[in-house]
């Protein structure tokens, strides 16, 4: 498909640019086609979060990020040979993987003959809710979503504890002082 | 500057809209895509929007961070709450069944009632980790 | 054409291998903190494609029960997929507030200079 060409060359365009404003962008917009290509595979609610939260959430987090430490250009490393074979390396080796994954839009795959059914089947009658994704996420499968509730809880306490405190306002030598 | 207006009218007709539009994603999740993940994000981008145009201080004095910081936990406890509720109503942890006269309306009442604590959390989350964010710079 | 058949049957699955080989190398060769962020947020995209494209089914529509319609594709990716990336955007907040963090008690957020001044102590 063309989209996942775009998301390709998005990508080179990651890897290659310095400016660090330049690649927040282009986060922003892989984010974007990302949310495309996953309407088009009939994924509309994990589109939706995928636009919401890495085309919305994490471009103002790095843009916030990028304003308190006012660096915006990386150096010019030395050539990094080793990182780029062992890259490629594994690629090759996954690549010849996927010759054995069965081809794309089958419907009679291991994957889509257990449990699906069932839960696209007996959604209605149990929960009355045709959005299947949101009954499988809320009712069948409800202590995942707790977990990740408790995931977001921690993560947030976690940015509040690092990041509420009175500012050192010299670097350097540490200095073991009581905050706050 | 006359960029300024702009900035300003805008937000102030587009604020109450992504209220709205964040409360419909939210309670037609079950009818269409949406949910409380999607829900959330959207009203904490209305907040961060408010901020961005009108300034911190502003932000702020409308949304206090205390209330934010209530909001992160809170969500999480209605959440195992309604787990703990049908403990007490004689089914198993988060088995919403005795919610309602019958078994299938009372897990359509369970699944509002949990949405709402992942609107509550995701929202109270996003809006405070900018706060952090934002207020370190001063 | 057996070979036209087995590139459109198998080209997204290349395309998902190139960005999760490209996102391990920005984190493994790029010394700047944030970029190996960014790098780890493609990384992670790139799994969300490979759990989501096997689901799909050709035909079908999103796994929203109508009565018009009978082939649906597989909600089971979706719902995995769905707590993943919460939980992505949760771990990049805490990594970018740790690089804040490092900033203020190194002063830079390049890996290599970093390591250069922890040797001369």
């Amino acid at each position: 498909m063309v989209l996942l060409t775009l998301l390709a060359a998005v990508t080179i365009g990651i890897i290659r640019i310095r400016n660090l404003f330049g690649v927040v962008v282009l986060g922003g917009i892989y984010s974007f086609l990302m949310a495309s290509v996953m309407i088009v595979l009939d994924a509309v609610d994990v589109a939706m979060t995928e636009a919401s939260v890495g085309a919305g959430i994490s471009m103002v987090l790095m843009l916030g990020t990028l304003y308190l430490t006012k660096t915006e250009e990386t150096v010019p490393a030395h050539t990094p040979l080793l990182p780029l074979f062992v890259a490629v390396a594994t690629g090759a080796a996954l690549v010849f993987g996927t010759f054995a994954l069965p081809p794309f839009g089958v419907a009679d795959t291991p994957m889509n003959l257990h449990v699906a059914p069932y839960y696209l089947g007996n959604s209605i009658q149990d929960t009355l809710v045709p959005n299947v994704v949101t009954s499988v996420l809320s009712s069948y499968r409800g202590f995942d979503t707790l977990g990740e509730t408790a995931v977001i809880f921690t993560a947030g306490i976690a940015v509040m504890l690092l990041l509420k405190g009175k500012r050192d306002v010299k670097p350097g030598p540490k200095r073991r002082s009581v905050r706050r | 500057m006359k960029f300024d207006v702009i900035f300003r009218v805008a937000a102030k007709i587009l604020i109450p809209y992504m209220l709205v539009f964040a409360l419909y994603v939210q309670f037609h999740g079950d009818f269409g895509p949406g949910g409380g993940f999607q829900a959330g994000v959207i009203a904490a981008a209305m907040v961060i929007f408010y901020a961005i145009i009108f300034g911190l201080k502003a932000a702020q004095k409308i949304f206090p961070p205390r209330i934010i910081e209530l909001m992160v936990p809170s969500g999480v406890g209605i959440f195992a709450g309604a787990g703990v509720l049908s403990l007490l109503l004689g089914e198993n942890y988060l088995n919403y069944s005795p919610f309602a006269q019958d078994p299938a309306h009372g897990q359509e009442y369970g699944i509002i009632l949990i949405e709402i604590g992942v609107l509550v959390t995701v929202s109270g989350t996003m809006v405070a980790i900018f706060y952090s964010f934002i207020g370190r710079g001063r | 054409m057996d070979l036209l058949q087995t590139i459109v049957s198998h080209y997204n699955h290349w395309i998902i291998i190139f960005l999760m080989v490209s996102g391990l190398y920005i984190v493994v060769a790029r010394g700047n903190m944030i970029k190996k962020l960014v790098g780890l947020g493609l990384f992670q995209t790139s799994v969300y494609l490979l759990y989501l494209s096997p689901g799909k089914i050709l035909g079908g529509t999103p796994p929203i029960l109508s009565p018009q319609f009978t082939v649906y594709s597989n909600p089971l990716p979706h719902v995995l997929i769905l707590t993943a990336i919460v939980v992505g955007v949760a771990t990049l907040a805490l990594g970018l507030a740790l690089v804040v963090r490092i900033n203020e008690a190194f002063g830079t957020i390049e890996e290599d200079e970093i390591f250069a001044g922890e040797e001369d102590k």
